[in-house]
């Protein structure tokens, strides 16, 4: 028997206000007047109506809210009823903790489905029903049901129908013969295995010469591979798990890029240090760690997961965030997530232009305002549920991100360098091991994520690649595994489970002992009916593989019983060399593990140079900047993000020193300070840096750009450039394209140079190649839009004294401004030439690939990186900053020293009088001075009493500085005769888009 | 829906159980599990202030009720139980009065001290030990930042405490009461004056940030003393930081110099050394 349970609010709950605002923007014909909105529990068993009721008390606060049985609440008359619930399969976190509380309750086994329902009032038609419910949900997981307010007055509730997989009984295993024509292999890499219906199961993602040596190994064998086998090595093969085209020869590179230049340097760069060298574990396992102390390591690791939140915003946040903390606990034996970061490239959330995935109109992409609100959203849930403060972010917008939004989502982690005695950082399942998995069962959600990664986005793009991340899930199973069996020494290795699933996190720990056997029917299972490949490749969310000793199962088995985390032996690690999977006593794979590791062919990439040459934008006349300056300050890349900031958790573990927003006027910091071992001096800076505008004139000064942004915002924030490690995250577009493949070459051979250069090692990275959107405009025609490159660089340093912490905001007026660095004419793609080649845009040449979307006249001096100049520049900043005379420091980015000092007066809600006449460097136009974005700059403020010990530090230092004015007594702000304004004019602008948000 | 009621303690008779002399510890279990999360820096904050602290999960008390018995004070900290799914706290005190109600009552009539921060105001509120409710924020969504709070009420978590500021992390925080149940309420003061924020930040009935039962002896708020245990934590450091250098003073260790919250931590240990 099925039923229902409404849960009913106070009338006058503030969301019924903020969701009849969003209505009436929608365009109805009618006038909704109110609404209520019900939570509605779906309980598929028998219950009584005792057992009802007491159910209802327990799902209501009888203070604030009240519960109805199979009955909706008749006190409010409606004219429509939208209830918006899940998809069969689709991840419930509401209904999975109403049915963990209910059995707490009622002492049985429970089957409970949540949605929620809007009874809405007011004059409309069925037109405006459905656009509201399409404004609330997302088809491809979510379900919508409407119906008349008369209608539900007779059967007086919404259908009592649960929402059940069903899967239709399937031959569990099949054989793919692979002697087929070439034409017929291709199509089973590109489009999948053919079920016996005759579907196909969606992308491989192998091509031909991956599929010819599949086909070569099996033929030696003198068999035909399975299912299994075959999704197996497409998981284990796919460009998001072996990183192909970093690993790949590549022109003159043998060994590839990622050998040659990331590791490259990071080697290098370690050789050099010598017993300075800080980094213990890099780019082996799930994130890179470096010394925090004597005590302890600190780990970072930043992912991308970008689309999944194509097209499902919320549910590839939320997982993108919390599959990055099981990377910190799929660490060494399990670090503790201590801090979170994100990072979002989003189209203009006013863009309305549509966008299709398939022909005729079909299949819409959710505008670019939904993609934006729900990946924010995704974050703030998976974040702030999970107790990690997300201390880190940013949010980029351009034209070019519409088809596919770029989410960044990464975590530090702490570790005790030794555990029960033994090095964290290092791990080895040994053979007679359980092969444990710990956490979340599996479903059919998931499936084919990390094939799906590797390829352009277009309309054959699964569904079922969407998943939703659930904190609960994961906080249970990280603090049963971190806080206590870490320490009870229950296990001899860990590591997530993410992209492949059981596929790749089996398959690799094996690596450790030699080999693994696997009985696939133990996997327990969210729904019946999952076929193996199913099972073995699915993504399904919030899972870790452990290896468990024999003989301490029985204690580590009651640990995670207690803590109400799943825990099953799903098979042994062997001596062998074997990964053999079993299913009800049939093998159904058995594979030697040298192949699946090792087997996939190299291809040889070739790359091929264009040079771009850009129009120079039209100047604006005389000297007179104020009104463009103003302008420039409120676009949406240098505006505030304090509404993203504000709804994130940063205080949570106590650890906070410098916030994401900072000061009286609430500026967004660029490096952020927090302390993950409370009671420790020590802190751990953070900041991350990225232009990938610049790579519309070169990839190789982007690259350069974003190290040189990052390793300066930490130190501006009191870091050390000796103490600084690096994270990269490629995100590319049409990777199979030699022009792209160059731009990359390019960018990662800057990656080299500058971390070499500066002595900042890389430590962790993570790529992903395909980010094109491939479908149809508003109009129907085909469109293809791919994303700018895009190079992410994290910084992550350590910090002796969190003491000497800098924050960015003006602190004190009669204060002295000081400019560090060269100012040289850099203004090409920067914030500023964007604006005005975007106002002067001439028709858009869809021919040059490489056009940006604002236009051609983005100019061409692109700001190039001096490491040698710059280091003086930071390490003469370190030692003022470690002699206390620094009052306030930010780094001079995004628009240029004009929009710096307006960040540290908004900040400090403080006025400044500046000149820029006398600047180091060649900028000699007015536009040059105030807007070049030049990098290897810094504008901090000094007590005038410590005026000439500062300077004399800059001058023994070999540092270019040059005092260019003083923080004011009133509001005013002024540079020169160019800019005359007023700071609470500047607070207003800067906040007023984040504002708007709210 | 049904009239708010206040809860009033009737065991001020009940012979004190001050078993604690001046060089003993009082204890604390903090509760832990299913998706509480500031277990560790509420630990790290009763014993700063002179506690031992023990976090406890919720199915360890369950398995050994008689746990409860030996401990002075029970904090209720903040976090996610059960994700907020179903309404914030309400899971959780679901569980906590299915296997724990009596242990709870027995705890409650001894002369005890029970603390519940953000998740654990709700939580005690839905368990019915508090009064009211707490409803999602004015605005539908999750805050953090920092507020100002005027101390109202009489209890001995509040001793010598006027005026505070301490941050606030919740999205649902919207007190639903009475006033005469306030141990604080929001005031505009520094912080407020510093950043031009309103004093309520969700829209609480009365401005009421936290509320006392049981005689003051339970306190449940929504901002987090325990986040506020040292100088670095407050928005405002780095502005006092010059202030201090400027005067001549050293800005060495200035970070971590002591925060307000700790003195409600503080308070508790006195409590029971009287």
């Amino acid at each position: 028997m099925i039923s229902r349970i409404y849960v009913a609010q106070e009338s006058g709950d503030s969301r019924e206000k903020i969701l009849l605002k969003s209505w009436r923007e929608l365009g109805l014909s009618g006038k909704p007047s109110a609404v209520s909105i019900l939570d509605s529990y779906i309980l598929d068993s028998d219950l009584t109506k005792d057992e009802l009721d007491k159910a209802g008390r327990a799902l209501a606060n009888s203070v604030v809210e009240e519960y109805f049985v199979n009955e909706l609440p008749t006190k409010k008359k409606f004219s429509y009823c939208v209830e918006i619930g899940f998809l069969p399969g689709v991840t419930d976190n509401v209904g999975n903790s109403a049915r963990e509380t209910l059995q707490d309750l009622l002492d049985q086994d429970l089957k409970v489905y949540s949605s929620k329902a809007f009874l809405i009032s007011g004059k409309l038609g069925k037109n405006d029903a459905e656009k509201i419910a399409s404004s609330m949900y997302n088809p491809l997981i979510e379900r919508a049901y409407i119906a008349t307010g008369k209608e539900l007055a007779k059967v007086k509730t919404l259908p009592l129908k649960a929402p059940v997989v069903k899967l239709a009984e399937r031959k569990p295993v099949i054989k793919i013969s692979l002697n087929v024509p070439d034409a017929e292999l291709e199509k089973i890499g590109k489009e999948g295995i053919m079920d016996p219906d005759g579907t196909r199961r969606g992308p491989l993602a192998l091509d031909l010469e991956s599929m010819k040596t599949i086909r070569k190994y099996f033929k030696e064998l003198g068999r035909d591979p399975t299912d299994v086998e075959l999704e197996s090595l497409a998981q284990t093969w796919s460009e998001h798990c072996k990183h192909t085209i970093f690993a790949d020869p590549i022109d003159e590179i043998k060994d590839g890029l990622y050998k040659t230049y990331i590791k490259g340097a990071t080697n290098l760069i370690r050789q050099r240090k010598g017993s300075k060298d800080f980094c213990v574990s890099v780019f082996s396992d799930n994130s890179g760690a470096i010394a925090f102390d004597d005590e302890f390591l600190i780990t970072h690791k930043v992912e991308t997961h970008n689309s999944p939140s194509a097209l499902d915003p919320f549910g590839g946040a939320i997982t993108g965030i919390v599959g990055v903390n099981r990377d910190t606990m799929g660490f060494g034996l399990g670090a503790k997530p201590v801090g979170n970061v994100y990072g979002f490239c989003v189209g203009d959330p006013a863009d309305k232009r549509p966008l299709y995935r398939g022909k005729n109109k079909q299949q819409k992409m959710l505008s670019t305002k939904r993609i934006m609100d729900g990946v924010v959203k995704g974050i703030n849930v998976g974040g702030n549920c999970s107790g990690i403060p997300t201390v880190s972010g940013f949010i980029r917008y351009e034209d070019r991100y519409r088809g596919k939004p770029l989410v960044f989502a990464g975590t530090v982690g702490i570790i005790p360098r030794k555990v029960n005695g033994k090095l964290s950082h290092i791990k080895k399942a040994e053979p007679g091991d359980y092969a444990v998995m710990l956490g979340g069962r599996v479903g059919a959600d998931g499936i084919h994520g990390a094939t799906f990664s590797s390829v352009t986005m277009d309309s054959t793009s699964p569904a079922t690649a969407v998943q939703i991340g659930d904190p609960i899930t994961q906080k249970k199973m990280s603090d049963a595994l971190v806080k206590e069996a870490r320490g009870m020494n229950l296990y001899d290795s860990i590591t997530d489970n993410g992209a492949g699933g059981l596929s790749c996190s089996v398959a690799e720990m094996a690596k450790e002992s030699g080999g693994v056997k696997v009985d696939l029917e133990k996997v327990p299972l969210k729904y019946p009916g999952l076929r193996p490949w199913e099972t073995w490749i699915s993504e399904s969310q919030e899972r870790m593989t452990l290896a468990v000793p024999k003989k301490k199962w029985e204690v580590f088995r009651r640990l995670m019983e207690n803590r109400g985390v799943e825990a099953t032996i799903v098979g042994e690690f062997t001596g062998g060399n074997a990964c053999q999977v079993s299913y009800e006593g049939k093998k159904i794979m058995n594979m030697d593990m040298k192949f699946l590791h090792d087997g996939l062919p190299s291809k040889k990439l070739k790359t091929v140079r264009h040079e771009k040459k850009y129009k120079e934008p039209k100047l604006p006349a005389g000297s007179a900047r104020t009104q463009i300056f103003e302008k420039l300050f409120g676009t949406l890349n240098l505006g505030s993000f304090a509404f993203i900031s504000e709804q994130y958790d940063h205080e949570v573990q106590g650890s906070s020193v410098l916030k994401p927003v900072s000061g009286a006027g609430r500026v967004n910091t660029e490096a952020q300070v927090f302390r993950p071992v409370l009671g420790s001096p020590k802190g751990a800076v953070l900041s991350m840096a990225l232009y990938p505008f610049y790579g519309d004139i070169s990839t190789y000064h982007m690259a350069g750009a974003a190290i040189d942004s990052a390793i300066r915002s930490a130190v501006c924030a009191g870091g050390s450039l000796s103490r600084l490690a690096l994270l990269d995250n490629f995100c590319w577009c049409s990777s199979n394209e030699p022009e792209r493949l160059g731009e990359l070459k390019d960018a990662v051979k800057a990656c080299y140079d500058y971390a070499v250069g500066y002595e900042t090692p890389f430590i962790s990275g993570k790529d992903s190649m395909f980010n094109d959107f491939k479908g149809y405009d508003e109009k129907g025609n085909p469109i293809k839009i791919s994303i700018p490159p895009t190079l992410l660089i994290s910084a992550i340093g350590v910090m002796d004294d969190i003491s000497k912490t800098v924050s960015p905001e003006f602190k004190s007026a009669g204060d002295l401004i000081f400019l560090l660095g060269e100012t040289n004419d850099e203004l090409g793609a920067g914030e500023y030439y964007r604006m005005l080649a975007s106002e002067q845009k001439k028709p858009f040449r869809s021919k040059l690939k490489s056009d940006t979307e604002v236009g051609d006249a983005i100019g061409n001096n692109v700001p190039q990186v001096n490491w040698k100049t710059n280091t003086k520049t930071y390490r003469a900043l370190e030692k003022a900053i470690a002699k206390d005379l620094i009052a306030s420091a930010i780094s001079v980015s995004s628009g240029g020293l004009a929009i710096a000092l307006a960040k540290s007066a908004v900040g400090g809600m403080l006025g400044c009088n500046a000149s820029v006449e006398n600047l180091p460097g060649n900028a000699d136009t007015v536009d040059a001075k105030l807007f070049s974005e030049s990098q290897g700059r810094a504008v901090v403020s000094i007590n005038p009493k410590d005026a000439k010990r500062f300077e004399k530090i800059m001058k023994e230092n070999g540092a270019h500085f040059a005092k260019i004015g003083v923080v004011s007594k009133n509001s005013g702000f002024t540079i020169d005769k160019a800019i005359k304004t007023d700071v609470k004019k500047l607070h207003a602008i800067y906040h007023k888009f984040s504002d708007s948000q709210k | 829906m049904k009239k708010v009621t206040a809860q009033k303690s009737r065991v001020s008779s009940k012979k004190k159980t001050r078993a604690m002399k001046r060089h003993v510890k009082p204890r604390a279990m903090v509760l832990s599990g299913y998706g509480l999360n500031c277990e560790e820096e509420t630990k790290f904050a009763f014993d700063s202030a002179g506690a031992k602290a023990d976090i406890v999960h919720i199915n360890d008390i369950i398995a050994k009720p008689g746990m409860l018995s030996e401990y002075q004070i029970l904090a209720f900290p903040g976090g996610f139980s059960y994700g907020d799914d179903t309404g914030s706290g309400k899971a959780y005190a679901n569980k906590f009065k299915n296997h724990l109600k009596k242990q709870l009552d027995e705890f409650l009539a001894k002369d005890t001290l029970v603390i519940g921060i953000c998740n654990g105001f709700q939580i005690l509120t839905n368990l019915g030990v508090l009064p009211g409710a707490l409803a999602v924020n004015k605005n539908g969504r999750y805050i953090d930042r920092w507020v100002d709070l005027k101390a109202v009420g009489k209890s001995p978590w509040l001793s010598g405490i006027k005026k505070i500021s301490l941050p606030i992390a919740h999205g649902e925080g919207r007190y639903v009461g009475n006033k005469k149940d306030a141990g604080f309420v929001y005031e505009e003061g520094e912080i407020c004056k510093f950043q031009n924020l309103e004093k309520n930040p969700n829209g609480s009935m009365h401005d009421i940030a936290g509320v006392l039962g049981y005689k003051g002896r339970v306190l449940g708020m929504m901002p987090h003393p325990e986040r506020a245990m040292f100088f670095h934590q407050s928005p405002m450091w780095q502005k006092e930081k010059e202030k201090i250098k400027r005067s001549g003073k050293s800005a060495s260790k200035i970070a971590q110099k002591e925060g307000e919250g700790l003195q409600i931590f503080k308070n508790a240990v006195e409590y029971f050394k009287k």
